[in-house]
Parts: C-alpha cells; sequence; structure tokens
C-alpha cells in the first residue's frame, strides 16, 4: 500500500519530528509514504480570516501536488478537517470542484486512518510515562475522532492514560483567534493548563501540533513539569 | 482592535467568570442527561426542515396567524423598528390608563430598550422574571438569554435587595426567592398591563405559547386587564404539532428540562380582557433575504450555543456589548446593528464547533462567523475590517504557501534571522501579536521536514 504524507505548514516548517514519527509508523506497518514538495499548506488561516480568495489559491496547490489516486495521511486534525468541510464549498462551480470532492474523499488523519482504514489499534509502540489526551476541537467535534486516538495510546506500553477535566474543551488557539485576542487566548490557555497539571501527567498528547505548540509553549514559559508530544511521537517510539 | 474596552474588563472580572465558570455545568450537565436517550440528531434534523420551510414562507404563515389571532378577539400589530414598537405598546398603555406595566422575560424588549421608553413616557415598569427583577434592580443588562443574573452570585442578591427594597434577611436562596415572591405579588395584583415575549406563535390555531419555570407569566398574562406580546417575526410555527418536537427539544436545550415547570397556550382573549401580539422586524426582513444569513433566524433561543462556548465561558455576556450574547449573539447583532461598527464580533470565536454541535435547530454557526469575517474583508471599511498591515501579511502568507522554494527559504531565513534569540528551539520574546506574553514561540528549523526527507534518499 502507498500513501501520500500531507506532514502540513506547521509541521514542516516548525515540529519536522512530527513528521518523522508519522513516516515511521507508517513504514512500520509495511506502506510506502510518498511526499509531494509541492503539498505545503491547506489555507485555513486565510479561510478562517475571511480571505477566501487567498485561501483558495493556496488549496488549488495542494489539491494539484496531491492529485494522484492515493489516500493522503497527515498528522493533522484541522487540516483534515479543512480539506474535508471547506473544501466542498471553497470550490463549488469552480474548476477545481471535480478534484476537491476527490481529494475529499481521500484525506485522513493519521489515528483515523490507523484504527479505522487500516484497522490496527497496537503498532507495538512502548512510552513510559503517564500521559494526558487533549481533544483537539476539529479532530473531535469536525471529524468525531476521539475514540481512536485514545485506543492506540492505551495499547502503548508502559503508557498510563489520565483524562484530564474537560479533555475537549478548546485550548483558546484557534489560529488567527490567538493574534486576534491575545489576551482571551491566553486566560483560555490557563485553564487548560491547570486542568492538565492536576491530572498529574508528565506528558499532554494530542494529534495536532497547532494546539500543542500553544499548550507547549505555555506550559514551558510557566516552568512546569509538564511536557508536550504529538501523539506521532509517541506512536512511533520503541 | 478586535479586544475591545469591553472585552479587557471582562478579562480582569474574575469573579464575574468564576460565577459563570460554576452555574455553566448545571446546563451542560443537564442538556447531556435530557438528550441521553433522545435521537438529538433526528429531532433537529426535522426542527430545522420545519424552521426552513417556515422562513421560506414566512408571510403566509405570519398572515394565517393574524387572521386566526383576530378571529379569536386578540389584535396583531406590525412593527417595522424599534420605535415603531415602543410607541405601539405605549399607545396601547395610554389608551387603558395604566399606571403599573408587569413584565416577563422578553429579550426582544431588551432589543427594543422598552422598558426605559416606557419609563420616559411615565409608566411604572416591573420585571417579574426573577433573573430579570434583580438586574433590574441593579441596573444593568441581562449577560445571558435564559439565566439574565447569571453572573451574580446569592451574596450580590442579598445586598441589592437590602438596598434597593429595604429587605433585609435573604441569607439563604430561598429567602431571597420568597422576599421577591412576596414583593412581587403585590405588583401582579396593582398591574394594569401585562407585557411578554413569546417562545412560540402557532399560526394554525392563533396560539402564542410562553415557558416559564416560575408561575410569573401566568401572573403577567391573566391578571391585568390588558395583555401585549411583542415577537419578533421569524417565531412563527405553522402548526399546533409542531409544538410536539419544538417545546421539549427548547426545554432540554435551554436547561436540560424535560419540560417546563408551567407552560401557557394562550388562544383568544378572555371576557373583558384584551390581547395585542406586536410582531417585530427590526431589520430581520433584511437577514431574510441574504442567502447564508438567513440562517440566523432559525433560532428558538434556547442558548445551548451560549452554555457551551468556551469564549462566553471566559467574556461572560456584557462583553458581547448588546442584548444577545455568545454565539448566536456574534452573528446577530452585527447583522441586525451593522458589521460597520459591530463587525468585531465575528472574531470572538476560536470555531471550536460546539455550537453547531448543540444546536437544536442545526444553525452552522461557525460558518456564519466565518462568512461575516469574508464580509469585512469584502467591505474593507468596516471597525474590524482587516487593516492594511494584515492584508499583506495574507498576500506574502500566500506567495510563501504556493511555492515550495520560496516555503523553504522563507522558513530558513527566519531560523536564521532568530537564531540568536533561539534557545533549545524556543523563542522567548518576540514582538509578534503579543504571543509571548503568555508563551514561548517556537523557532523555525534549519532542517525543515522537507530537508530531512531530501536527504533520506
Amino acid at each position: 500500500m502507498k500513501v501520500i504524507l500531507f506532514p502540513t505548514c506547521l509541521v514542516d516548517a516548525l515540529f519536522p519530528s512530527v513528521g518523522i514519527a508519522t513516516v515511521r509508523i507508517l513504514e512500520k506497518l509495511g506502506i510506502q509514504v510518498v511526499f509531494k514538495e509541492e503539498g505545503i499548506c491547506c489555507g485555513q488561516l486565510a479561510f478562517n480570516d475571511g480571505f477566501f480568495e487567498e485561501a483558495k489559491e493556496v488549496a488549488r496547490k495542494l489539491i494539484d501536488a496531491m492529485d494522484e489516486d492515493l489516500p493522503v495521511v497527515s498528522p493533522s486534525g484541522s487540516c483534515i478537517s479543512m480539506i474535508k468541510l471547506h473544501y466542498g464549498e471553497l470550490f463549488r462551480g469552480d474548476p477545481y470542484e471535480e478534484k476537491a470532492k476527490n481529494l475529499i474523499r481521500r484525506s485522513y488523519e493519521l489515528t483515523d486512518f490507523l484504527v479505522n482504514y487500516i484497522g490496527v489499534s497496537d503498532i507495538g509502540a512502548r512510552f513510559e510515562a503517564k500521559v494526558t489526551y487533549h481533544d483537539a476541537c476539529h479532530t473531535k467535534g469536525t471529524l468525531n475522532i476521539h475514540r481512536e486516538p485514545r485506543e492506540l495510546l492505551r495499547h502503548v506500553k508502559g503508557l498510563e492514560l489520565v483524562e484530564m477535566e474537560n479533555p475537549d474543551l478548546c485550548c483558546g488557539f484557534g489560529g488567527i483567534f490567538s493574534l486576534k485576542m491575545p489576551s482571551l487566548s491566553s486566560l483560555m490557555l490557563d485553564e487548560k493548563m491547570k486542568n492538565i497539571e492536576k491530572t498529574g501527567a508528565q506528558y499532554v498528547t494530542s494529534t495536532d501540533i497547532s494546539c500543542l505548540m500553544h499548550i507547549g509553549g505555555g506550559l514551558l514559559k510557566k516552568g512546569s513539569s509538564v511536557k508536550f508530544i504529538h501523539i506521532a511521537e509517541i506512536l512511533a517510539n520503541g | 482592535m478586535v479586544e475591545s474596552k469591553l472585552v479587557k474588563l471582562a478579562i480582569e472580572d474574575e469573579r464575574t467568570r468564576d460565577s459563570i465558570k460554576s452555574a455553566l455545568p448545571h446546563f451542560v450537565e443537564g442538556r447531556k442527561k435530557a438528550f441521553a436517550d433522545v435521537d438529538f440528531e433526528e429531532w433537529r434534523e426535522r426542527a430545522s426542515s420545519i424552521r426552513e420551510e417556515t422562513l421560506k414562507n414566512l408571510d403566509f404563515y405570519l398572515e394565517e396567524l393574524k387572521a386566526k389571532i383576530e378571529e379569536c378577539g386578540g389584535k396583531v400589530l406590525f412593527a417595522k423598528d424599534k420605535d415603531e414598537a415602543n410607541e405601539i405598546i405605549g399607545g396601547i398603555a395610554r389608551r387603558f390608563g395604566a399606571k403599573l406595566i408587569v413584565k416577563s422575560k422578553s429579550m426582544i424588549t431588551e432589543e427594543i430598550e422598552l422598558n426605559a421608553y416606557l419609563e420616559r413616557s411615565g409608566f411604572r415598569v416591573v420585571e417579574t422574571d426573577l433573573g430579570e427583577f434583580i438586574i433590574q434592580l441593579a441596573r444593568e443588562r441581562p449577560s445571558h438569554i435564559i439565566a439574565p443574573a447569571v453572573h451574580k452570585r446569592r451574596e450580590d442578591v442579598k445586598e441589592l435587595f437590602e438596598k434597593s427594597l429595604n429587605e433585609k434577611g435573604g441569607d439563604s436562596i430561598e429567602e431571597l426567592a420568597l422576599i421577591a415572591r412576596r414583593v412581587l405579588r403585590e405588583k401582579f395584583l396593582e398591574a394594569d398591563m401585562g407585557i411578554t415575549g413569546v417562545n412560540f406563535a402557532v399560526s394554525q390555531t392563533g396560539t402564542i405559547v410562553i415557558v416559564e419555570n416560575e408561575g410569573n407569566v401566568r401572573m403577567v398574562t391573566s391578571l391585568p386587564k390588558v395583555h401585549v406580546a411583542l415577537m419578533s417575526l421569524e417565531k412563527v410555527l405553522p402548526k399546533f404539532e409542531h409544538l410536539a418536537l419544538f417545546l421539549p427539544l427548547l426545554t432540554r436545550s435551554a436547561t436540560g428540562q424535560l419540560l417546563t415547570s408551567y407552560i401557557n397556550f394562550i388562544t383568544g382573549v378572555e371576557e373583558g380582557k384584551k390581547f395585542y401580539l406586536v410582531i417585530l422586524d427590526n431589520g430581520r426582513r433584511e437577514i431574510l433575504r441574504d442567502d447564508k444569513f438567513y440562517e440566523i433566524l432559525k433560532c428558538i433561543r434556547c442558548g445551548a450555543c451560549i452554555n457551551h462556548c468556551p469564549v462566553y465561558r471566559n467574556l461572560g455576556g456584557h462583553a458581547y456589548g448588546w442584548v444577545y450574547p455568545g454565539p448566536m449573539g456574534a452573528v446577530l447583532t452585527p447583522l441586525l446593528l451593522g458589521i460597520e461598527r459591530w463587525g468585531h464580533l465575528a472574531y470572538y470565536s476560536t470555531l471550536c464547533n460546539k455550537c453547531y454541535e448543540v444546536c437544536p435547530v442545526k444553525i452552522n454557526i461557525p460558518s456564519l462567523l466565518v462568512e461575516l469575517r469574508r464580509r469585512l474583508v469584502e467591505v474593507k471599511r468596516a471597525e474590524a475590517s482587516p487593516g492594511i498591515i494584515e492584508r499583506i501579511m495574507i498576500k506574502i502568507w500566500g506567495g510563501v504557501m504556493r511555492d515550495s522554494e520560496i516555503y523553504r527559504r522563507f522558513v530558513h531565513f527566519f531560523s536564521g534571522i532568530l537564531r540568536p534569540m533561539t534557545g533549545r528551539g524556543w523563542i522567548k520574546w518576540i514582538p509578534l501579536f503579543a504571543w509571548t506574553r503568555s508563551r514561548w514561540f517556537p523557532s523555525p528549523r534549519k532542517r525543515m521536514f522537507r530537508d530531512y526527507w531530501r536527504h533520506r534518499k
């Protein structure tokens, strides 16, 4: 089996280890991974900010780059959600409409791909730590993915999964929200960090590096003992 | 700036925030329990269709409603805007020589600032819903559409009753409620006119329906000799049987109750009494004409979106600046009052989607918020429209994200420039949208994922 990896712009530029971990997981399962250099970004930032034309220009590049009849797998729920939820309406009546619909049909967030498409919950990972899981808003809310990450984590040897209070409470990042309403964003971050620290976990993990960089950056500034790690990096371990 | 003065005040108001955070779980858990053994998706799909069909044929149902109510002895008047509505209601009060008016909770009366108008015109007005009674005494605006005084604590109310009513002894919630009950009972008996809102108006039978838990609506609608009900024009339901779906949907979504303690079905009018229904437009017909924004008129005012919103949770209702808070307010207020001055509310959201998930009539609020943002970009001259710097940055972003070589060079460039500020992959301070006020910033990588991939071969 062959898949196209879509690392996403944030992973590629800021957290390449997440992309590397994703490749390791897929190859461990005997899947051949293809990377398309032109597939950079889903365009969500511009779209959420109301700049639809600019978002479409970037999205067209992604659609072109991924234009091979293979599943597209990404370690990011929010980017896959952008494709699945908004590419349809964004390209309605546009020459790219059919290609967009085609991409929607074969795009998968990583944990969804592993558990539901491949059908595997135990990939032989090992991670000796107490870990709490944050439900990213798009991943749980729009893609309904919340059982899958937990199932994968439960099968990781040595990992103790603890639930925080309100695991699906928004962390306050929200992309441009963090830039337009920085004080409110940091207030929401405070509550999320408090909930995480109350669990006594050593790590917080999620399917989305966008939430994690906001939460993790906050934990670092605070001098917290809790570290952040993307779920792909846990699953690639061992 | 999107973070207005009201937002900053709300962020500093830890006390109100704590009050709201302790009150919200009651609504959230209540709603979850109430829908546990119900096919919520099926219910709301049906409800959404009925609302869509009603809005498509609104004039037909409004005419049917008017005909039926007048057949039963009531009178229906249409008001184009808040001034007209106020004049109509003031006129009715004058005609019947009313001196004391009792009111039950109605967001639409807040919208048109009815109380202020009536008081200016020489009438005494008393709110009889306990929450509204409290905030009337406090001279505040409601901060939630279902629980207007959700931001108030028991101690606040005790102090308020002592100061404004000269009533001491409100040491428990029960005692406070009993004080209010005693004070209000006198008002009900003295009142010449009662004003209410409407939850639903059934056009088939000419019935207006009002839900309540306190019994004050019963009093307001039956004791005084004149009852005036005010409703916005989208509140009509075609058939009486629709109530079997909408009432439990409303009460479960709002407070987690299977049904409220009292439900008033008012058809026609008693001998010797008068009933008026004032139907208000106030900008809604214009919203109806918009093929994207008409959706917000499906709203049945349950407040579920407000209860589940992480932004409302931290800001409270007053930060939204007007009568309608939370997600539905962030959409409705700019549409009614204009995006020129109220467009900033469109950014009061992380697009977490919770509102859409709980909406009993499937209003895609996040999509409407993004559409508002799109209009702000298009319109350019609204206060909250992205300025020239933001537009330039989006253009740069677009150029970078469309070309793999530019993208790679852009990231490598900044990785180099920011290296002096970077410690172990993180930047502790950078003048970028106040990011580092609360978190460290991840440094762009010299060795990106695509570099790793190239060197793999």
